[in-house]
């Protein structure tokens, strides 16, 4: 079976998994996580410095040479503050990629579709390539698609809850209409929910919390690596039609039974 | 003079340039960004850029995140 890479705004990738930064016990279990899962890139947040231990500097330490970085706006609540970080981190790390995350609520950390539609539109008339984190909305979708969004990220359950992907019906519209790639982002738990994604036919997963918290991280980063290109490649396949019934997987003729020598 | 730096306040005791600052704190500027009073400052313009008494100066970084 012949697949094709990933591509974002003409940027071709290695891989379909996109993998978070965030919340590992050790950097060391990130180094590990990261060599396991091979991923496309990596999503990194935007913060301070802190002045009193500036060895978080290391960070990089862990991380693969050369592997792409995607800059995050998390924890920002309005655009202009998603904005504002989009071009720090643009400065920062000499990129033009950014997931733009504008939350609405910090109890579902929700997306404020609003603002983000409106950093999207900003963003993307100063030449940023944009990844916008979404809700399961195909009518935000479309409006980000319109406003030049090199990509969908629909959730596929809130945030780090590991709930998976609650409700495939939107994600599947808005599957039929883009011609962006749409990437599930955020609410992977494990790794059947990575495949089901790819099976629904998504064009990558970002996930996070799902590898960091695992028990065991690097076997969760692997296990992910390996789901992702199982349901790619399943949905690649074409599944079988379900049936109603049973239907016998061995042929019925020639049988050695006193059904059928009778 | 004094700056908010980072959101805390912090007396200079000259006024130093942005790449003075840094090299003060032990930060590369190679991975960082720094905005004074909301705006970007480019890399290479750092050793150029003097800070004034009063201004707030933010030096930010990558970290790890989702």
């Amino acid at each position: 079976m012949q697949d094709t890479n990933l591509v974002i705004a003409g940027t071709t990738y290695r891989s379909r998994l996109i993998l978070g930064t965030g919340k590992y016990k050790t950097l060391e279990l990130m180094k590990q996580a990261l060599a396991a899962a091979q991923p496309a890139m990596v999503t990194v947040a935007i913060r301070r410095v802190n002045l009193k231990d500036t060895s978080s500097q290391s960070f990089w330490n862990f991380l693969p040479e050369g592997l792409p970085i995607l800059p995050n706006t998390a924890g920002c609540y309005t655009a202009d503050d998603a904005i504002r970080t989009a071009h720090l981190a643009r400065e920062a790390l000499n990129t033009p990629l950014i997931k733009v995350e504008v939350i609405g609520d910090p109890k579902t950390l929700y997306p404020d579709v609003e603002a983000t539609l409106q950093a999207t539109r900003a963003l993307v008339k100063e030449g940023f390539v944009v990844l916008p984190y979404t809700n399961d909305d195909p009518i935000i979708a479309r409006r980000l698609e319109e406003a030049g969004a090199a990509t969908i990220m629909p959730l596929a359950s809130p945030i780090g809850s590991g709930q998976g992907i609650l409700n495939p019906l939107p994600i599947r519209f808005i599957l039929e209409q883009s011609k962006v790639p749409v990437i599930v982002d955020a609410g992977v738990g494990t790794a059947s929910d990575a495949a089901v994604a790819m099976e629904l036919g998504a064009a990558g997963v970002l996930m996070n919390t799902a590898v960091a918290e695992a028990q065991d991280p690097v076997g969760m980063a692997q296990a992910m690596r390996l789901s992702v290109e199982a349901g790619r490649l399943s949905y690649l396949s074409g599944r079988m039609q379900k049936k109603y019934g049973a239907s016998p997987s061995s042929p019925t003729a020639g049988q050695v039974s006193t059904l059928t020598s009778r | 003079m004094k700056i908010v730096l980072n959101g805390e306040p912090k007396a200079l005791s000259s006024n130093l340039s942005i790449q003075q600052l840094l090299d003060q704190l032990s930060i590369p500027a190679g991975r960082v960004a720094c905005e004074v009073n909301l705006k970007i400052i480019k890399r290479g313009l750092y050793p150029e850029t003097v800070l004034q008494d009063g201004d707030t100066v933010e030096i930010i970084q990558a970290i790890g995140g989702g």
